[in-house]
């Protein structure tokens, strides 16, 4: 067992782990953060998505001991990254999803929110085919990704698709 | 009483583009995946699997496991007996199908690779991996049944491997429907006769890969038995069949169990399945009286969660020099896998009432030889039997249009049926009761520019360019809305196909809606609460659904074969008829006037010709109270409804595909993908587009990506999603999606539904693309997927491009342009014949 200490959602943990324990099984079953989702087991699906240290990661192939002192934002916590976040407000790429029905069954959309929130920080106004590009890592088996690009595009724009 | 069409549009909540209810959880990470429960004291397990695809097992060494930390029990086969139940097929499709006895557990045998030989229970799902890492199991391979073709062939007295050997046989049952027979329709042999003399027949036989549904969410049960019912949570499609299955096969009675499927992620058939794993995490349950889960893995579901497709089509097709068909003929293989599974050769027996698509065919013979193989099983996988019929059609007239040397969609106008012959008795015995395929074939040819591109082909063709230009056509139609009962008892199937809705109209004045259909990402909750608003008219926000609980909703069949709306919704509808029946009298007794003077609009009753009207949620709370009723009435408005559909409905579409083929590489690039669909009337105009854009990729995956490979000693190869190619978001494009409306004339709301029409129609959209794009090189079929390799085969004269590289299914023998043909007078689709 290691000692870990980090910060997750704005919650300050320090636990005990075994040294091969996943920061996805962690998060799941030690802190209780089903919002990340396990949907493969060679880290190629991305529904695992979460922010260390303000990149996207894949959960499921991080170490929880490489976490350790990081800063992880989960689905759970995005919206709380909002400035000045008005009760109930979500992240305005949460938003993009809903509002372009970027999500059928949900699976992926952790994921997928958390790796598009990441791409638009890295560019801010980026080309259709940046954004399918950019989210590769990404796999949907719902939406055909149409919407999911429009949800994007929508989130980058702040106007309608 | 409100019908739709007297609202005025502003208020409808028909065919509004209404945001999901649902998202409001799923996009924040608030989800009840069945993963996600952990409940006190529970224990989890690991299984066990063979890594052969056909042995005995001689010895199972479990001491070692039993010994590693946190493991409370090690079970194999023979040690739960009877206690594990067994697996059912609900459709046998022939009085004298042979049909294999499915253990959860193999006993003393396995027949595919992935098959559950153990399993472990302990602390926490690691510690459950490690011990079954310990467990020792002997096996002595038998010889595997792997190919299809040959597992159809074999017999013990040719010595070929049986899949399992005590059957005698690899051939399961042998469907056939002939129109002469049946008298739909005339003699099809005698069209052929006629055409060899004087017409045009086309003959070509068509692999349809086997596919892997892979649904996001692997499947995961949880049981708990420390209440009096057990309670069972399943990522499933199917919790009432389930419910019902575990009933009649575990010898629980059906009052003491309680299926509930919370959120589940995705399914596409992939999860319309009597599990193994379902039912040893029960039996484990039940033993070890703890709760219990079991979560796979992706390689596990991969290997063990059922296939979909996997045919070879003999197809043909006999018309006369002008163009018209007289005849089709259609024989079929089709994979079983090592289990006849819960709908099992149902599946490509759906598809001998699609053959004939949208066309008038005269005369029409379809059978159908399933075969047992060592390989996963197969069942439904979106579409299940309709997309191989419509690829297999469509893909013929294409090859008609280019044997006749004219365009793809005159062969088609000519064969099919005008809009003014609607209703229409089909070859198969089918009576189509709507559509316009003219109407959705101009719309999308305007949108797709035909013209242009024809003309882009043309000159591309001419420069010598080495880049083609390829259009595919795909106009198809589909039998939805499973199902009129009748029918299923008909063919045999084991259960009905109605669909049940309960309408409760709560104090406050908000509604509660029950459903037995069972959503896993369709959108059920925001577009069955826009029926119920609108029938009611209530607000869209006070409409509360509840499904996927046998508690809650305790009667239903779930959802698959794109039946929830069609089937589904008109139970909605006939419940909230009741409730509105119900609550007049009421309404009429406080307005103190006669039931005949009252009339129903947007909520509310009123009184012919005065200002004086009460709304139906003021109603429900004046029922609560119960002060004030009518003589004898009883204080409440609940109503539910059970529907029983009185035929299919039909929804069609013209579809139009563009593809650029590098000649010099082989590699396909999509370039436009228009889809006019016909689904009848839209409840939701942003979930039917999201179900197209879903259905289209996966249809395309099939052409261009996805095949589930198999080794010759019937290891799957494409076993994790390193190997098994799902599309990413790079590989796919926008699409341009529009409409045409013929409402369903056989339910009230006029819908057809639409889950399945994209996959159905896009396959052979593609493939004709991009066979279109290769005809002047002599191309006159490609192998799916279309992979770069395959194509550039095709076009140096290899033929449709051949086998996967290490695939246990190997396709024609490339002999010259030919290729995918074989030669005439050869079966290679032995034992389909009649
Ligand atoms: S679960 Fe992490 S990439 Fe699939
Ligand atoms: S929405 Fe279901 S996998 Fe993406």
């Amino acid at each position: 067992m290691t000692r870990i200490k980090l910060t997750v959602d704005g919650m300050a943990v320090s636990d005990d782990v075994e040294p091969r324990t996943l920061l996805v099984h962690y998060l799941r079953e030690q802190l209780g953060k089903t919002g990340t989702v396990v949907g493969c087991d060679t880290s190629n699906c991305g529904a695992c998505t979460v922010h260390l240290d303000g990149q996207s990661v894949k959960s499921c192939n991080v170490l929880a001991v490489q976490a350790d002192g990081g800063e992880i934002t989960t689905i759970e916590g995005l919206a709380d990254t909002v400035p000045d976040r008005a009760d109930g407000q979500l992240h305005p790429v949460q938003e993009a999803f809903r509002e372009c029905h970027g999500l059928q069954c949900g699976y992926c959309t952790p994921g997928m929110i958390m790796a598009s929130v990441d791409l638009l920080n890295r560019n801010p106004h980026p080309t259709e085919q940046e954004i399918r590009e950019g989210l590769e890592g990404n796999l949907c088996r719902c939406t055909g990704y149409h919407n999911i690009v429009r949800a994007v595009q929508y989130a980058a724009e702040g106007e309608q698709p | 009483m409100t019908t739709v069409d007297d609202r005025s549009v502003a208020e409808a909540e028909i065919g509004r583009d209404r945001r999901r209810k649902e998202d409001a959880r799923l996009i924040t990470g608030r989800t009840r995946w069945t993963d996600n429960i952990t409940l006190t004291g529970m224990v989890h397990l690991a299984m066990v699997r063979s890594p052969f695809a056909h042995a005995r097992v001689t010895g199972i060494d479990t001491a070692a496991a039993k010994q590693s930390a946190g493991v409370v029990a090690v079970l194999t086969g023979p040690e739960l007996g009877e206690e594990m139940g067994v697996l059912i097929n609900a459709w046998p499709i022939t009085p004298d199908q042979v049909t294999p006895v499915h253990t959860p557990m193999a006993v003393d045998r396995v027949a595919f690779a992935g098959e559950i030989v153990a399993v472990v229970a302990a602390r926490s799902a690691a510690e459950a991996r490690d011990a079954a890492e310990l467990v020792d199991v002997d096996y002595e391979e038998l010889p595997a049944a792997v190919d299809l073709k040959e597992a159809a062939a074999a017999t013990p007295e040719n010595g070929g491997a049986l899949a399992h050997p005590d059957l005698g046989t690899n051939k399961s049952a042998l469907w056939i429907f002939d129109s002469a027979e049946a008298g739909t329709g005339s003699d099809v042999e005698e069209a052929i006769a006629r055409a060899r003399t004087d017409g045009v027949v086309i003959e070509r036989e068509f692999r349809q890969q086997r596919l892997i549904p892979a649904f996001m969410e692997p499947r995961s049960t949880v049981v708990d038995p420390t209440g009096e019912q057990l309670t069972v949570w399943s990522a499933t499609q199917i919790p009432h069949v389930l419910r019902f299955a575990m009933a009649a096969t575990l010898g629980i009675p059906e009052s003491k169990l309680r299926v509930i499927a919370p959120d589940v992620g995705g399914g596409f058939g992939g999860k319309l399945q009597l599990t193994p794993e379902e039912w040893l995490t029960v039996a484990l349950a039940r033993r070890l009286g703890k709760p219990v889960k079991y979560t796979e893995t992706r390689s596990e579901s991969l290997m063990s969660a059922h296939h979909g497709r996997d045919q070879w089509q003999k197809l043909t097709l006999s018309a006369t020099k002008d163009g018209t068909v007289t005849g089709l003929k259609v024989e079929l293989l089709a994979d079983l896998g090592a289990y006849v599974a819960i709908v099992g050769g149902g599946v490509p027996v759906l598809g001998a009432f699609m053959f004939n698509a949208i066309y008038k065919f005269p005369a029409y013979h379809f059978a159908c030889q399933t075969v047992l193989t060592n390989k996963t099983w197969t069942d439904a996988y979106r579409g299940a039997g309709r997309p191989e019929a419509t690829f297999g059609i469509e893909r013929m007239m294409d090859e008609l249009a280019a044997e006749l040397g004219v365009d793809p969609l005159e062969v088609r106008e000519k064969n099919w049926i005008k809009h003014e012959e609607f209703p229409f008795t089909t070859v198969a015995g089918l009576e189509y009761d709507s559509g316009h395929y003219e109407a959705a074939t101009e719309r999308a040819k305007e949108l797709f520019e035909y013209d242009d591109l024809r003309s882009e082909q043309r000159r591309r063709r001419e420069s010598g360019d080495p880049v083609q230009l390829g259009i595919g056509v795909s106009t198809f139609t589909e039998m939805c809305g499973l199902a009129p009962s009748r029918v299923l008892g008909s063919l045999d199937y084991g259960a009905g196909g109605w669909e049940s809705a309960q309408v409760r109209m709560l104090a406050t004045g908000t509604v509660e809606v029950v459903t037995g259909a069972s959503a896993h990402g369709q959108g059920h909750e925001t577009a069955f609460s826009q029926i119920v608003a609108d029938r009611l008219g209530v607000p869209f926000e006070d409409v509360e659904v509840l499904h996927g609980d046998t508690q809650v909703a305790p009667k239903g069949l779930d959802t698959y074969g794109s039946r929830s709306l069609v089937v589904g919704g008109e139970a909605l509808v006939k419940a909230s008829d009741k409730v509105i029946e119900k609550a007049k009298p009421v309404a009429a007794h406080l307005l103190e006037a006669s039931v005949e003077d009252l009339e129903f609009r947007a909520g509310t009753f009123s009184v012919r010709g005065t200002e004086a009207g009460i709304s139906i949620q003021d109603v429900a709370g004046a029922v609560f109270a119960a002060h004030n009723l009518p003589d004898g009435m009883e204080p409440s408005l609940d109503s539910d409804a059970t529907y029983d559909p009185v035929n299919f409905s039909y929804p069609h579409g013209t579809h139009l595909c563009a593809v650029e083929v590098d000649t010099e590489t082989g590699q396909v690039r999509m370039r436009k993908y228009v889809a006019c669909d016909d689904v009848g009337t839209i409840i939701n105009p942003l979930i039917v587009s999201g179900q197209v854009h879903g259905g289209l990729v996966q249809g395309i995956a099939q052409a261009l990506w996805e095949e589930a490979v198999f080794d010759e000693s019937g290891t799957l190869v494409s076993g994790s999603f390193v190997d098994y190619l799902l599309p990413t978001a790079a590989d796919t494009i926008s699409f341009d999606l529009d409409h045409t409306v013929t409402p369903s004339l056989t339910n009230s709301l006029g819908t057809k539904g639409v889950g399945e029409a994209g996959t159905i129609a896009s396959t052979p959209a593609v493939v004709n693309a991009v066979v279109d794009a290769l005809r002047p090189l002599g191309v006159e079929d490609v192998t799916m997927p279309c992979t770069p390799q395959r194509v550039w085969q095709a076009i140096h004269g290899a033929g449709s491009g051949g086998s996967t590289p290490g695939a246990a299914m190997p396709h024609f023998e490339s002999g010259g342009a030919a290729g995918n043909q074989e030669q005439p007078g050869a079966s290679s689709t032995e034992g389909a014949g009649q």
